[in-house]
This record gives structure tokens, sequence and C-alpha cells, in this order.
């Protein structure tokens, strides 16, 4: 279990050995990428964030996960700053015994950090840039966990 | 105590933080303290429901009392992932 919240890219590879190494008992992992989509006008995004509190709500929803599903390991990686077009965001990885609790742990997780994690993002450049509305199709797929 | 604003509404008001001396007992009263400081901050604080707070870094909501209270912050809703 761990989170990182931090400018640098990340390597979903060595993400994945890491959570890996020198284990037997893991039957199933998922990780979820997620990429900074091309906007019109072009331009990637800004990322802002609450340094502090999104230390601590990444792994408060990691702990929520680990509390639900029998996970043998799970990492969440946010990325913070000027993100190009086709730049990774965000990797979250849950590895479980079976996969029904690694898919479902890993949505799980996404699911919070998009309504729940202290990030805010600008898309575009300059003049052209806006703040991003938060969606409501992201609150409501919250309540499934409920 | 410390006030923080996040996003637009940090763009909105021109600060990222400011330190404040409050009498108010609660969230709400607080941000009707923070709209009276000049006309960024009621246009800031103009549609309450596009705000969301946290108190000491912990999400809460505008009714929340303020005693003990250190650090405050203002935001959009979030849009992480």
């Amino acid at each position: 279990m761990s989170v990182s919240v931090q400018a640098a890219d990340f390597d979903l590879g060595a993400e994945m050995a890491a959570l890996r190494a020198g284990r037997s008992d893991i039957g199933a992992v998922v990780s979820f990428s997620g990429l900074v989509r091309e906007v019109t006008g072009g331009g990637g995004m800004t990322l802002e964030h609450y340094p502090g509190m999104t230390e601590a709500a990444l792994a408060e929803i990691e702990a929520k996960a680990c509390a639900r599903w029998e996970l043998l390991g799970s990492r969440i990686v946010h990325r913070f700053g000027a993100l190009e077009p086709g730049a990774q965001i965000v990797l979250v990885i849950a590895a479980a015994r079976h996969r029904a609790a690694a898919f479902e742990a890993a949505e799980f997780m996404m699911d919070y950090l998009k309504s729940r994690a202290p990030f805010w993002k600008k898309e575009g450049v300059g003049e052209a840039s806006r703040w991003v509305d938060a969606r409501d199709v992201d609150e409501d797929a919250l309540k499934r966990w409920d | 105590m410390k006030v923080l604003y996040f996003a637009w509404l940090r763009e909105r008001i021109g600060l990222p933080f400011e330190v404040v001396s409050t009498r108010a007992d609660d969230v709400a009263g607080l941000v009707a303290e923070l709209a009276a400081r000049s006309e960024a901050h009621a246009l800031a604080f103009s549609d309450m429901r596009a705000v969301r707070v946290a108190l000491d870094q912990e999400l809460s909501d505008m009714s929340a009392p303020l005693a003990g209270v250190a650090e405050v912050a203002f935001f959009p809703p979030m849009t992480g992932g």
C-alpha cells in the first residue's frame, strides 16, 4: 500500500514490478492509467492540488479499498502541474488473489479519486484556458459503492 | 486562522491564502466575513453551491463549527483522476 503525489511521470511497468516483487500469492493485478486527452483549441491541462490534504485523501481512499476487499497490494500515483496531451495523469493498481476483487478495488479507487481527492483540472492554455467542471456522472459513480 | 483558496476561487480572489482573524462561529459566518473584504471576495463567494470547504484538511460543510480550527480551505468541486 502506498500513494505518491508528484510532478514527475511514472512507469507502469516499474510500478507493477515493484508491487509483485518477491510475491507468489498474487493471482490478479488490475491497473488503470488516466491520460490527458487533447481538447478543442489544443493544449494540455494543468492540475492544481492541495499539498498535505491530497496525500491524506489518497491514503484514505486506498485504506477504504483495502478494508473492503482482500487486497494483497495497491498503489496510487497522481501527478500535478502542467501536462501535455497524451501524458499520464493517474495510476491505480490493485492486486488480489482473484480478479474480481482486483477489478472492483481499482474501479472503486478511481471513482473516489475523481471527486474526493483535492485536485482541480484546468484545460487549455493562456486566455482560452478554463477550469473543468465537476460532472454529475462522477458523483453518481460513487453511489454504487454505498 | 489561515484561509486557503484553490482553482477559480484563488484566481478570483487573487490570493493563494490569507491570514484572518474571525469572530465567526461556523463556516457560513466566516464566508460572510470574507465576502465583505472586497468585490473579488464577494464574487468568489457569490454562488455557494459551487464552493466546497475543508477544515484542517478534512472535507467539511458550511454549518461546521470553527472552534479549534487552524486552517480553512475553499475550493470548487474536485476534478481529479
